[in-house]
C-alpha cells in the first residue's frame, strides 16, 4: 500500500539566455528539489530554451491578492512626476 | 456575496474579457467559467498523455534509427505537452491526483481518436499529418484565449507541434516513393484515419452545445464546422502530393463556395467511440491506469528518499 501522498508542487523559472533575467516558465511536481531541475529540464527545456534553471517550491511564495489592487497599487496613481514627460522643456532643448 | 453582486462582478468579468483582458488564476471568476476550463484543460491534457499509447505501440518497430529517434521526441514532447496542461489546469485549484482520478475513473474524457488502433507503420505516418494537422487547426485560436496560464501553455504546445506533422508527413512521402506494397500501405492508412480525424474538430454546429458560451470566453475562436472546412481544405492538396486517394467519394471541389464539399460524417460512430465503445477505450484506459498503479512504489520511495535527506540537512544543521 502507498501512502498516496502527492509529490510537492514546484514553480520552474528559466534563463533563456545569458544576459536575460529567469522567467516563469510554468510548474511541475517533483519529490524533491534536484528532481525539480531535473523534471525542469526535461518538460521545459527540450530544444535548448534555456542556460539556467531555478526551482522554488510553489508553497513558498507569497503572492498579492488581485482584489487588493486598488490600494496596492494606489500609491503610483497619482505621481505624475515621476515620468519625464511632466516636465516642461523648450523644443530647442534636444537629447534629454 | 449577494446575488446583485455577483451579477455585477460577472458584467466586470465579461467585459474585461471582451476588451481581450486575460484572466489570471487569482482573479475573480465566474464558478462556470472555472469549472469550463478544468473540464477543457484536463480534457485536453489527458488527450496527450492517452494520446501517447498509440505511438507508443511503434517506437520499438521504428524502420530506421532515424524514425525512431524522431517517433520517440515525438512522444516525450506529448508528455511534456500533457505536464503543461495539467499544471495549468491546477492553477484553477484542482489536484493533480484529482485530475487523475477523474481520467482513470472514466469521469473525464479524452480526444476519442485515440481510440483507433495503430494497426502498421503507415500509421505513424497519417497520425503525424492528419491527426496532429487536426490538433495544430484546433490549437492555434487558443494561444489568444482568455485564461492567461491556458493561453501560455498553447503557445509552447503550438511550437512544438509544426514538426509532429512534417514528421508524419515525411513518413507517408517515403512511403508513397517506396514499392506498391508500401503505396498500399500509405493508402490503407488513410482510409482508416481520414473519417476519425474529421470527427476529432468536433459534433457539427448544429449539435455543439457548448459553442455560443465557448466564443464569448475565447475558449473558441471557430465554430467546429469552420475548422474541419479549413482542415480538408488545407489536407486535400497535401493528398495529391503524395498521390494517395481520400476515401470520401462526395468530395470535389466547389469553385462557388471556394471550398471543398464533402460526404456525410458517420456521427454513430463519433458517439458510439466517446461512449466507451471504440475499438481501443478498455485497453487505452487500462494501459494508463496499469502505468499508475505500477508506479506507486516509485513515487513513495522518491518521496521516502526526499524526506530522509531533509532529515539528514536538518540533523546536520544541529
Amino acid at each position: 500500500m502507498g501512502n498516496k501522498k502527492e509529490w510537492p508542487l514546484w514553480e520552474v523559472f528559466v534563463r533563456s539566455k545569458n544576459g536575460l533575467e529567469h522567467r516563469h516558465f510554468g510548474s511541475l511536481h517533483a519529490a524533491d528539489a534536484e528532481m525539480a531541475l531535473e523534471n525542469a529540464r526535461d518538460v521545459y527545456t527540450r530544444r535548448s530554451e534555456g542556460v539556467s534553471i531555478w526551482v522554488v517550491e510553489s508553497e513558498h511564495i507569497t503572492a498579492s491578492n488581485p482584489e487588493h489592487n486598488g490600494e496596492l497599487f494606489e500609491p503610483a496613481q497619482d505621481k505624475v512626476y515621476r515620468h519625464p514627460t511632466f516636465y516642461d522643456l523648450p523644443d530647442e532643448v534636444k537629447h534629454m | 456575496m449577494s446575488e446583485q453582486e455577483v451579477k455585477n462582478l460577472e458584467e466586470i468579468f465579461e467585459a474585461r474579457i471582451a476588451r481581450d483582458e486575460k484572466i489570471e488564476p487569482k482573479d475573480w471568476m465566474p464558478e462556470k467559467y472555472r469549472q469550463t476550463h478544468i473540464r477543457q484543460m484536463s480534457q485536453h491534457a489527458h488527450s496527450e498523455i492517452v494520446g501517447m499509447l498509440p505511438e507508443g505501440n511503434w517506437i520499438t518497430r521504428a524502420p530506421s534509427l532515424r524514425r525512431k529517434v524522431a517517433l520517440l521526441a515525438k512522444v516525450q514532447d506529448e508528455a511534456g505537452h500533457g505536464l503543461y496542461l495539467y499544471s495549468a489546469t491546477e492553477t484553477l485549484g484542482i489536484s493533480r491526483d484529482e485530475l487523475y482520478e477523474q481520467l482513470h475513473s472514466g469521469k473525464a474524457k479524452y480526444s476519442s481518436i485515440f481510440n483507433y488502433p495503430t494497426l502498421t507503420w503507415a500509421d505513424m505516418g497519417a497520425i503525424g499529418w492528419l491527426v496532429d494537422g487536426a490538433a495544430i487547426i484546433n490549437q492555434v485560436p487558443l494561444c489568444n484565449t482568455s485564461f492567461g496560464p491556458y493561453a501560455r501553455a498553447m503557445v509552447r504546445v503550438c511550437k512544438e507541434e509544426s514538426f509532429h506533422q512534417r514528421q508524419g508527413y515525411e513518413i507517408m512521402l517515403t512511403l508513397c516513393n517506396g514499392t506498391e506494397v508500401q503505396k498500399e500501405m500509405a493508402q490503407d492508412a488513410l482510409n482508416r484515419w481520414w473519417w476519425p480525424s474529421l470527427m476529432m474538430l468536433g459534433p457539427t454546429d448544429d449539435m455543439s452545445v457548448h459553442t455560443e458560451q465557448s466564443m464569448k470566453w475565447k475558449l473558441k475562436r471557430k465554430t467546429n464546422d469552420e475548422l474541419r472546412q479549413q482542415f480538408i481544405d488545407q489536407t486535400v492538396p497535401q493528398a495529391d502530393i503524395l498521390g494517395l486517394t481520400i476515401p470520401d467519394s462526395d468530395l470535389k471541389w466547389n469553385e462557388e463556395t471556394g471550398h471543398y464539399d464533402f460526404g456525410e460524417i458517420d456521427w454513430d460512430e463519433f458517439w458510439q467511440v466517446v461512449k466507451g465503445h471504440g475499438p481501443c477505450n478498455k485497453e487505452r484506459l487500462q494501459t494508463r491506469v496499469n502505468a499508475w498503479e505500477n508506479g506507486q512504489w516509485v513515487r513513495d520511495a522518491a518521496l521516502a528518499y526526499a524526506e530522509k535527506q531533509s532529515e539528514r540537512k536538518i540533523k546536520k544543521a544541529i
